[in-house]
């Protein structure tokens, strides 16, 4: 089932939790709500659950519109984020509730819950109470919980962000496997970007309860549009120049940048990823004076498979991470210590120029 | 903490007399008084005690009349409690921290001004009073007022018991009913109540105690009368008035014991809560710790 979400507001108070958002999930998508938190993310979950009313806007699910619909007919099932289990109630029980107030017979509730918690590898702890499971088992009660309602669509809030990193990591792969085979509309929302890049077809990335951006893992990650989402995706090298007449200058190093072609100059800003950058030692870039800037080392630290190396243009008071690959920092001509000199060169920068009416 | 303290030894000497003072006062004050209760109550024989309460016939009344205005008014404040505690628990609006101070009024009101401010309001002389006698309904020196007395003295008993369980519980559970699909009823019975039910009995105990006892607004709005609006603890002090101490006394050994019933029924049920605040506890634990929470057990 598709949503559309249509220029939905809401505010708590004097606070704007979401302003004039519009968001088009595609029927089987598993789409991402990146952000920080009170970026808006949960609420915008919660209002299409019905948990939450919109002040302004309206939802709609396959074109219909549901936006006055109560939670308990929309048919959605919610994964909360500390997934909010029965306590007095056994797993069995806990599952099976959505089927009770339904008033299924008691022989098919026994049919589905059991292959519910197959499906969630929980075979055989039907009769455990939620405080006797871990949490990992406990975030695998409350989805088969939310699926046994044979819900439309599944929304989860933070579906990992309470267990630790190893579990984490398996149930965020488990969710991938499960999505593809129910192939259900699914939506969640998560402040990990990590976790949204690997989990979901979409990532719709908010700030301050408006959509920054939207689209696949890739394009977010390739092409942010905004200064935020570079910021939010994080580890990155900022640089506050200049631009004009198509160029950025990074360090006085020029960037093309056809958008601002006006000889006037203005403020920009220049982003590079630290693995967008190479790192060499000066004499192999002699020939290729004005594309590198010269640089010392200040500091090495290896972690696992990347080697990060904070450099030090000279003249300048700003520090520079550059991410080598291990393998390739090995086979480097240079010493990677700190004080020795090196050459760098950006592969990939991206310029974002302030929007005109900031700029006098 | 506890233990630390258990170990140091130089505060030995000050723990050791404090306990002594604190048993003390409490033997003195408590457990002496109590027990000279039973004492006088059953000097004569069982014999004698029972038929003190049971040939009398205005203090079998009030024996009935105890037994019928306690659980009427603790039945009205559980509906009460439920319904406010529910109202402040799960919503934001304004004068709600007033409404939450005004549950505590009858706690610092003397009974005495509760009692003769429902006469001001139900009296023959009060505000309702030409309405109710035009319905012929008697509320003061009659049952209802019994009643309406009872419940007053006893209104915060259940509300503050649910209130901070309630709370700590959280809308999250009721939430994810009904999102299941479940109504208004379906989610409070077969989520919130099975949540909050020792916080409810031990509230509904407590008001029990308290409606049984309660002397000073039950004195002003019954008039006292014998036979009719006399209840246990009014039938106990006019005994006493009347210089028949046996009979007084067979009265409130019955009130004592039921003291000593509340007392067990309330250790019984606070267990249950501790065990319920930990259970909401593991439940809420942020890690994936079952193996460090049996770690954890075996240490404790």
């Amino acid at each position: 089932m598709s949503i559309h979400v249509r220029e939905i507001s809401k505010s708590f108070g004097s606070f704007k939790a979401l302003d004039n958002v519009s968001l088009e999930v595609p029927e089987g998508t598993l789409l991402a709500l990146l952000g920080p938190s009170g970026s808006g993310k949960t609420t915008l979950l919660r209002i299409i659950a019905g948990l939450e009313f919109a002040d302004e806007g309206t939802i709609e699910e396959d074109g219909e519109d549901i936006t006055g619909r109560h939670a308990r007919q929309r048919e959605v099932g919610f994964v909360f984020q500390h997934y909010a289990l029965f306590r007095h109630m056994s797993v069995f029980e806990n599952v099976a509730f959505g089927l009770r107030v339904r008033k299924v017979p008691q022989a098919e509730v026994k049919a589905k819950v059991e292959e519910l918690l197959r499906l969630v590898r929980l075979e055989g702890l039907g009769g455990r109470k939620p405080a006797q499971l871990s949490g990992g088992q406990r975030q695998r009660v409350a989805l088969a919980r939310a699926l046994a309602i044979r819900p439309k669509i599944l929304l989860l809030d933070e579906p990992f962000g309470a267990l630790d990193a190893k579990v984490r990591v398996e149930l965020r792969q488990w969710l991938r496997r499960l999505h593809d085979e129910i192939g259900m509309t699914s939506v969640f929302v998560t402040h990990d970007q990590e976790e949204a890049f690997e989990l979901a077809d979409t990532v719709v990335v908010m700030n301050h309860g408006k959509i920054e951006q939207q689209g696949t893992p890739d394009e977010v990650f390739d092409h942010p549009a905004t200064p935020f989402v570079m910021d939010f995706l994080g580890n990155v090298n900022v640089y506050h120049g200049r631009v004009e007449n198509g160029r950025a200058f990074w360090h006085g190093i020029p960037i093309d940048y056809p958008e601002y072609p006006h000889a006037q100059a203005r403020e920009a800003r220049v982003y590079l990823r630290p693995h967008e950058l190479e790192i060499s030692a000066p004499a192999a870039v002699a020939n290729r004076l004005g594309t590198s800037l010269p640089a010392s080392i200040l500091r090495v630290t290896r972690t696992g498979s990347i080697t990060r190396v904070t450099c030090q243009p000279h003249g300048s008071e700003q520090e520079l991470q550059v991410d080598v690959p291990t393998e390739v920092a090995r086979r480097l001509q240079i010493n990677l210590e700190p004080g020795t000199h090196v050459a760098i060169t950006p592969r990939k920068a991206r310029v974002f120029v302030p929007d005109p009416e900031y700029v006098i | 903490m506890a233990h630390t303290r258990r170990s140091t030894d130089h505060s030995k000497p000050l723990a050791t007399l404090l306990v002594a003072a604190a048993v003390a006062v409490v033997g003195l004050l408590i457990v002496v008084p109590l027990a000279s209760v039973f004492y006088e109550a059953f000097a004569r024989g069982a014999g004698q005690w029972w038929k003190a309460l049971a040939d009398d016939p205005d203090t079998r009344h009030a024996i009935w009349l105890s037994l019928t205005v306690a659980p009427v008014a603790v039945a009205i404040n559980t509906v009460f409690g439920i319904a406010a505690a529910w109202l402040v628990a799960r919503f934001r609006f304004p004068g709600r921290s007033l409404l939450i101070s005004l549950f505590d009024v009858p706690f610092s009101v003397s009974p005495v001004v509760a009692g003769l401010a429902l006469v001001l309001i139900f009296g023959r002389q009060g505000v309702l009073g030409p309405a109710l006698a035009w319905l012929d309904w008697k509320v003061i020196f009659a049952w209802p007022g019994l009643v309406l007395a009872t419940t007053f003295v006893t209104l915060p008993l259940v509300v503050r018991e649910l209130l901070p369980v309630m709370e700590s519980i959280g809308p999250e559970e009721e939430m994810a009913a009904v999102s299941l699909g479940a109504s208004g009823w379906q989610v409070f019975w077969r989520v919130t109540l099975p949540n909050i039910r020792w916080a409810l009995l031990h509230g509904i105990v407590l008001a029990n105690a308290r409606a049984m006892g309660e002397f000073g607004a039950v004195y002003v709005v019954s008039g006292h009368i014998a036979g009719a609006t006399d209840t246990m603890p009014l039938r106990v002090e006019k005994l006493f008035q009347e210089y028949r101490q046996p009979a007084s006394m067979a009265v409130a050994s019955v009130l004592a014991g039921l003291a000593l019933i509340t007392l067990v029924a309330k250790f019984i049920i606070e267990r249950r809560l501790e065990a319920e605040a930990r259970d909401l506890e593991a439940n809420r634990s942020q890690t994936d710790s079952l193996d460090h929470t049996k770690v954890e057990g075996g240490v404790a």
